[in-house]
């Protein structure tokens, strides 16, 4: 198996790029020269047609890339992503998935591990991690199961996934929650062996039995099994003391309630180590999008009310939950073409994850872009320890020294989602037909471009 | 009116006395030697049951065959549906054979707004999960206005598992739109948690609310929710929720019994109650014939004046 030269961690014969008045993080136009994966340069943008700051500098050979009006952010990090390769390649591969992540402004994603076989073997987040080399347009990530088979019941060898070659450092059973309060404990206790975090589903399974949507008015008008928030935070209630008692990082997957905001919020006043992630869809949608009972709205945790909403923004914005995360989802057209209860749970969300947050939080003051970058690559890249040493490092400032991951996106426009034009696999955008903001121009993994001009590089 | 009837809510108050009105003159009819109208001769109906129910299908075939519809019955039961056919595929082939309405049950609430958006005949909803079941609401209300001369103003007790009910949500709709007044009563485990919001009261207590209701109606008790811990047991139950005589009693003397069907007698309904002269529920049975012709001719009758 080789790697694809392009994305390499070398990047010695990589062509050099200077792109050329950029908003770095929103604020004013600068150029940036990117050589051998790394920001060689940054400075003032050039103000006539020739001359710039950076000329100096630039090697022969180097590509320029008119950036005008364009905000550069770091790469985006996402924590949670279901690339279903191996078991359900119909739905999605490492390569159409993380394909899907360069398009929507990712330089690293986390694989889930709900694989078929599951992702609870060395062997097989090796697997997955040599996929993500040689698709490379993003680093692949695996997350790790916490117990055998997601099955609840023992734990997985963590310790030889985190000394694996995948070296991996989150580890989750999402999809099932570790409701086990003793197999929990003893999770969070033997990943300080080697600095790993527990990320935890919380659902209560029995308050969830047979579950379908938000408990509350939708649920009752449409006859359908309501999913209470109480399940939610319960689980997080717990979890979060758990993680106090014995002293170890707890991250909390795809919060969807107020409730569980400000239980969040509690635990962190107390200084315990628990973070958490909200996904695109949370922050934007509401649960009586199922009034037509169309399973493209199914997911879980299923979409809550508008006060939810505006709680997890809130929340977001003022740092309580740390990131966003897509919970990237795909299915084939066959498993949600169908009655609302036989449908899976799922909705897609690495190509509009930006797009969406724009939408719901600097569209409404809530967030600035510095504030973007911070949340959706920043915070992932430090939970997902990719801030650390390592070759695969996200999350970093643009400034001369750092790996060249970064994003171009235009705020400026405003398209229609179409999930027939997407690069995933599957289908299943909640935002189809529905008007979002912004577009991802290109994105850089280590100097080179996976995106431009919006379409795959290559 | 809509193409569909798939809630109780699609229907306005003309929509609904529109209905009620037909069924009352289709009713007539029932007492003439011959019972068959012409009226959608050459019209297929097909009955789509995904859920054993013999007797709302019954009550479908013989509304369709009044009016002369062929009909044609798709039980789930040895059908392609239980070799795992979709509901997509089986609407298809209806689709292509010609259906000009179709008549499902279903298990899983919201399976007729699929269909719907499958085929291009009508769909009738004959009970989609805990959702709605709106012709049942229909000759409920046929039922009590034939009974008491009116709907207006009328209050009508709900009684049981309003939470995992069709019949429940249908009733309070179709009844609200008609100006009656609801007052459901149940045990709070077996109402959904939001039910403030909707257009009716709730109370615990039975008892407290026979004396101010012109109709009471039971709802089935499902065997399911009696090992589910929704109550301690079913004697308990039937102790606080269950109609026996001497509650009756406490009822006004004009006021009426109903009863979806099937009875769970000794449970929710105590048998003499069943068949006292109050009960209407061999009444509702032959009701729901004349209310579903009702439906069938003015959803089909409709489309064929438009054409």
């Amino acid at each position: 198996m080789t790697d694809r030269t392009g994305p390499g961690l070398a990047g010695q014969d990589q062509p050099a790029w200077l792109i050329r008045g950029a908003r770095p993080l929103g604020g004013e136009p600068a150029d940036l020269l990117l050589v051998g994966g790394l920001i060689a340069a940054a400075g003032p943008a050039a103000r006539g047609p020739s001359a710039h700051d950076l000329a100096a500098g630039v090697p022969p050979g180097t590509q320029v890339l008119d950036a005008t009006g364009l905000i550069a952010l770091p790469g985006l990090v996402d924590l949670h992503a279901h690339l279903r390769e191996p078991g359900r390649e119909d739905a999605e591969t490492v390569e159409t998935g993380t394909a899907a992540a360069a398009l929507g402004g990712f330089t690293a994603v986390h694989a889930m591990a709900n694989t078929d076989p599951v992702a609870d073997t060395a062997g097989v987040v090796e697997q997955i991690w040599r996929l993500g080399r040689r698709a490379g347009r993003c680093d692949v990530r695996p997350v790790g199961a916490v117990t055998t088979g997601l099955a609840g019941s023992r734990l997985a060898e963590l310790g030889a996934m985190a000394d694996s070659i995948a070296r991996v450092r989150i580890f989750s059973d999402d999809g099932q929650c570790v409701s086990d309060a003793v197999l929990m404990r003893r999770a969070l206790e033997y990943v300080k062996a080697f600095d790993g975090v527990i990320a935890q589903h919380a659902q209560e399974p029995r308050l969830t039995d047979g579950a379908q949507v938000n408990e509350g008015e939708m649920s009752g008008q449409l006859g359908l099994t309501g999913w209470p928030a109480v399940a939610e935070e319960a689980i997080i209630a717990r979890d979060c003391l758990l993680a106090a008692h014995v002293g170890s990082a707890l991250h909390v997957c795809h919060v969807s309630t107020a409730g569980s905001v400000e239980i969040i919020r509690w635990a962190k006043s107390k200084g315990w180590r628990v973070t958490a992630e909200v996904t695109p869809h949370h922050l934007l949608l509401t649960d009586d999008l199922a009034v037509g009972y169309d399973p493209v709205y199914k997911v879980n945790p299923p979409l809550r009310t508008a006060a939810d909403v505006a709680a997890l923004r809130a929340g977001l914005a003022d740092g309580t939950i740390d990131c966003v995360a897509t919970d990237h989802a795909p299915h084939p057209l066959e498993d949600k073409e169908t009655e609302w209860q036989a449908a899976a749970f799922g909705m897609t969300g690495l190509e509009t994850a930006l797009r969406a947050v724009q939408e719901a939080m600097v569209e409404t003051g809530l967030l600035d872009w510095a504030g973007v970058a911070d949340r959706m690559s920043v915070r992932p890249a430090t939970i997902g320890r990719l801030d650390g040493t390592g070759a695969e490092l996200h999350g970093c400032p643009l400034v001369p020294g750092y790996p060249a991951n970064l994003v171009l996106y235009d705020p400026a426009v405003r398209e229609v989602v179409d999930p027939a034009a997407h690069a995933s696999r599957s289908r299943n955008s909640p935002f189809a037909g529905m008007t979002l903001p912004g577009r991802v121009v290109a994105t850089f993994l280590r100097g080179t471009p996976t995106v431009l001009d919006g379409k795959l590089a290559w | 009116m809509n193409r569909h009837l798939i809630s109780a809510a699609d229907l306005s108050r003309d929509d609904a006395l529109l209905i009620l009105d037909t069924a009352e003159e289709l009713a007539q009819m029932a007492d003439r030697p011959i019972r068959k109208l012409p009226t959608l001769r050459g019209r297929t109906v097909v009955n789509l049951f995904y859920e054993d129910s013999t007797r709302t299908r019954i009550s479908f075939e013989a509304a369709a065959k009044r009016l002369s519809a062929d009909v044609i019955n798709f039980s789930a039961r040895g059908s392609s549906v239980a070799k795992g056919e979709s509901l997509k595929d089986t609407a298809l082939t209806l689709e292509a054979m010609g259906a000009d309405a179709v008549v499902i049950r279903h298990g899983a609430s919201g399976a007729p707004h699929r269909l719907a958006g499958w085929v291009r005949g009508s769909v009738v909803n004959a009970g989609d999960g805990a959702h709605e079941h709106p012709t049942q609401a229909l000759l409920d209300a046929f039922t009590m206005r034939r009974r008491l001369g009116r709907l207006e103003g009328l209050r009508v007790a709900i009684v049981g598992d309003v939470l995992h009910s069709r019949v429940a949500r249908s009733n309070v709709r179709l009844l609200h739109t008609l100006g009656a007044e609801v007052i459901l009563v149940a045990p709070p485990t077996l109402l959904p948690v939001a039910v403030g919001s909707w257009p009716c009261e709730v109370s615990y207590d039975l008892d407290a609310a026979l004396p101010k209701s012109d109709v009471v109606m039971m709802l089935r008790v499902q065997q399911e929710r009696m090992n589910a811990a929704y109550f301690p047991t079913v004697r308990e139950y039937s102790r606080r929720y269950g109609l026996d005589s001497s509650r009756m009693a406490l009822l006004p003397e004009h006021a009426i019994v109903m009863h979806p069907g099937p009875m769970n007698r000794g449970v929710e309904i105590a048998a003499d109650v069943a068949d006292s002269v109050r009960s209407t529920i061999v009444e509702q049975v032959g009701n729901g014939v004349s209310v579903r012709m009702a439906v069938l001719y003015l959803l089909l009758g409709g489309s064929e004046a438009q054409r």
